[in-house]
């Protein structure tokens, strides 16, 4: 404070001073710099992460044969009869020239066949995260409650089950579908969807933080323990439950896997492995169909991005 | 006054026996709330994995004679075992580097004083949110050999690739996996970089510690077991990247890109159990061993910094 006030009185600033004011002239303008700088890294990281996205959605506005005029090539792995016009060159193109919902509609009234892969993704998916929830909460209050050594092991079996890639987990699972003769029916997909151990493993290690001495005071005033896991556990665990369950809902969202080896009949598969199959006839819908199947997980992401990111957090670190 | 002393004692003792008769009663209870989930798991998992552990080792589901190793050395010698575990490894030792460090750098960037940090938070978490499905379309006119990424190398004088046909695939899909799964890592390195005491780092600062210094001393000290977290769940979800390739190029793409998921989805095809068990027995080992290694190292470091 001293050198401003020598400078507000104007009384000639002591040398000290000056060299002070200037160093911290000089140190300012660098943390601005470093500042703009790092900003101007983020925002070209950003650009680059959200491209791909708006992309899509911008193409999905195209009409069919703006896109077989641009990107025709591009798809034309079969020769398609050569009726469109297939330029030489690939044009990436932002904005379209001109703004048509056509796609949407031929994807949403003429052509059910989209709208019944999407019902498809939809059917698979839900089931396995409600029931993948309600089995993982009832599983992670056995494992907070009266901890014992054996179930420290189980719960050590569920971790490494939870780490395994598909590689491993497809065969046994495979293995089981046939035993209980559901491969190509949905059950094949759902059961082990269900029992999967990823949300009991995340689930029990936010319980085993909820204080002991909350459930004792239930239970001293004459809880049993239904009544202590549905009134105290439960509604302490909610977020912790959303959390889960977008991270289970863009896991499966996600799957293609599962239904390639589990599923043999296509009318049975879901969105994400169809829109792979689109063939180069029918390329002015994908964008259509893929942005349509990018909005469920968006949306979800507007609503529950702070719950989104919770989830994560309460991954790091593996132990409980 | 004896009897009153009395009463009270004798109601303690049976207060406590009850509340231990409760206890035992609960732990019976808690085995109930535990059961469906462990029945399914048992069922859908565990019994399997040791069914397959036992295909492995004998000859055919029939005759099921004893073979021991026979079956691993055929998986091992077979070309297409070889040339999948091949890429899958030489994909990790790329792309999960990559994710780490860069994560880091994402995340260390939004925790210095920049503005919009929540908005450009957001930003880098979309793709995680996005299915691959969906953006296979873009990728593929973005890494056509007429498409943008060679039309952008052209300015700079290099010649046209076709990307997904070519030694260069394995770059795509590394893009691609480090555009999926940067978010994720940098998310678990914000709440790692939150979790620092402000007093040791503020300490340092007065002590005129550099930036550097205060990075490579603390922080990464503090950051740690995270780094191993993350580390390892990269490499989990480098094993997953079968999805991307299957999307972008179908069940038969360019030798690069066979992925030890392409080798199991192809064998279901000829539904050669031993086959599929020896080399599912092999990647289990393999990530056992990588979870050994992250159980071992994060006892290790976890003592270091919170004692």
């Amino acid at each position: 404070m001293t050198f401003r006030k020598s400078v507000l009185k104007g009384t000639g600033t002591a040398l000290s001073d000056r060299v002070f004011i200037k160093k911290k002239k000089k140190r300012d303008r660098r943390t601005f710099e470093k500042r703009a700088l790092a900003t101007i890294i983020a925002a070209f990281f950003a650009v680059l992460f959200l491209m791909p996205i708006i992309l899509t959605v911008t193409n999905s506005f195209m009409s069919a044969s703006e896109i077989s005029s641009n990107y025709g090539q591009v798809f034309s792995t079969t020769d398609t009869g050569g009726k469109t016009y297939i330029s030489e060159k690939v044009n990436l193109k932002f904005i379209p020239d001109i703004v048509s919902f056509s796609q949407y509609i031929t994807v949403l009234l003429k052509s059910p066949d989209y709208l019944f892969k999407f019902w498809n993704s939809v059917i698979l998916v839900v089931p396995i995260v409600g029931f993948q929830l309600l089995v993982a909460a009832l599983a992670s209050y056995g494992f907070t409650r009266y901890r014992s050594r054996i179930k420290e092991i189980i719960f050590f079996v569920y971790i490494i089950l939870m780490l395994m890639p598909y590689q491993v987990t497809l065969v046994p699972n495979y293995l089981v579908s046939g035993w209980l003769n559901i491969i190509d029916t949905r059950w094949a997909i759902w059961l082990p969807g269900i029992f999967s151990p990823f949300a009991v493993y995340l689930l029990t290690k936010f319980m085993r933080r909820i204080p002991t001495s909350v459930i004792e005071a239930a239970q001293i005033d004459g809880a049993g323990e239904w009544q202590i896991f549905r009134r105290i556990c439960m509604p302490l665990c909610k977020g912790c439950m959303c959390s889960i369950a977008i991270l289970i809902f863009i896991d499966y969202w996600n799957m293609v896997e599962q239904p390639l080896i589990l599923l043999s009949d296509e009318a049975m598969h879901p969105l994400s492995v169809f829109l792979s199959k689109i063939n180069a006839g029918e390329i002015g819908l994908a964008f259509a169909v893929a942005t349509i199947y990018m909005v469920p997980t968006l949306l979800v992401f507007l609503y529950g991005e702070d719950y989104l990111v919770e989830g994560i957090t309460y991954q790091g670190g593996i132990k409980g | 006054m004896k009897k009153e002393l009395k009463t009270p004692k004798k109601e303690k003792i049976k207060s406590a026996n009850s509340l231990r008769k409760k206890g035992e009663r609960g732990k019976r209870i808690s085995c109930v709330f535990l059961s469906p989930s462990i029945l399914g798991v048992l069922v859908f998992f565990v019994v399997p994995f040791l069914v397959v552990i036992y295909y492995s080792v004998v000859d055919n589901p029939i005759n099921h004679s004893f073979v021991f190793l026979d079956n691993f050395r055929n998986v091992f010698n077979n070309g297409a075992f070889r040339q999948a575990a091949f890429n899958t490894m030489k994909f990790s030792l790329i792309a999960v580097p990559l994710a780490v460090v860069l994560a880091l750098g994402l995340a260390l960037l939004l925790d210095s004083k920049i503005p919009f940090r929540s908005q450009f938070r957001t930003f880098f978490l979309t793709p995680m949110m996005v299915p691959i499905a969906s953006i296979v379309l873009i990728w593929q006119v973005l890494f056509h050999y007429n498409g943008m990424v060679n039309d952008v190398i052209g300015l700079f004088g290099a010649g046209k690739i076709d990307w997904l046909k070519s030694d260069y695939a394995q770059i795509v899909i590394i893009v691609l996996f480090l555009w999926k799964n940067l978010g994720y890592n940098m998310i678990l390195f914000m709440a790692a970089l939150s979790s620092i005491p402000k007093d040791i780092l503020e300490v340092a600062v007065l002590e005129s510690a550099k930036p550097r210094q205060i990075f490579f001393y603390i922080k990464l000290r503090y950051l740690s077991s995270t780094l191993l977290f993350v580390t390892i769940m990269s490499l989990i979800n480098s094993f997953k990247v079968f999805r991307e390739i299957y999307l972008l190029t179908g069940s038969y793409p360019y030798n690069t890109l066979y992925m030890m998921q392409h080798f199991m989805n192809n064998t279901f095809g000829s539904l050669d159990y031993q086959k599929l068990s020896a080399a599912a027995i092999m990647m289990s080992i393999v990530m056992v061993i990588l979870i050994g290694i992250l159980f071992l190292t994060e006892n290790y470091f976890g003592k270091d910094v919170e004692g």
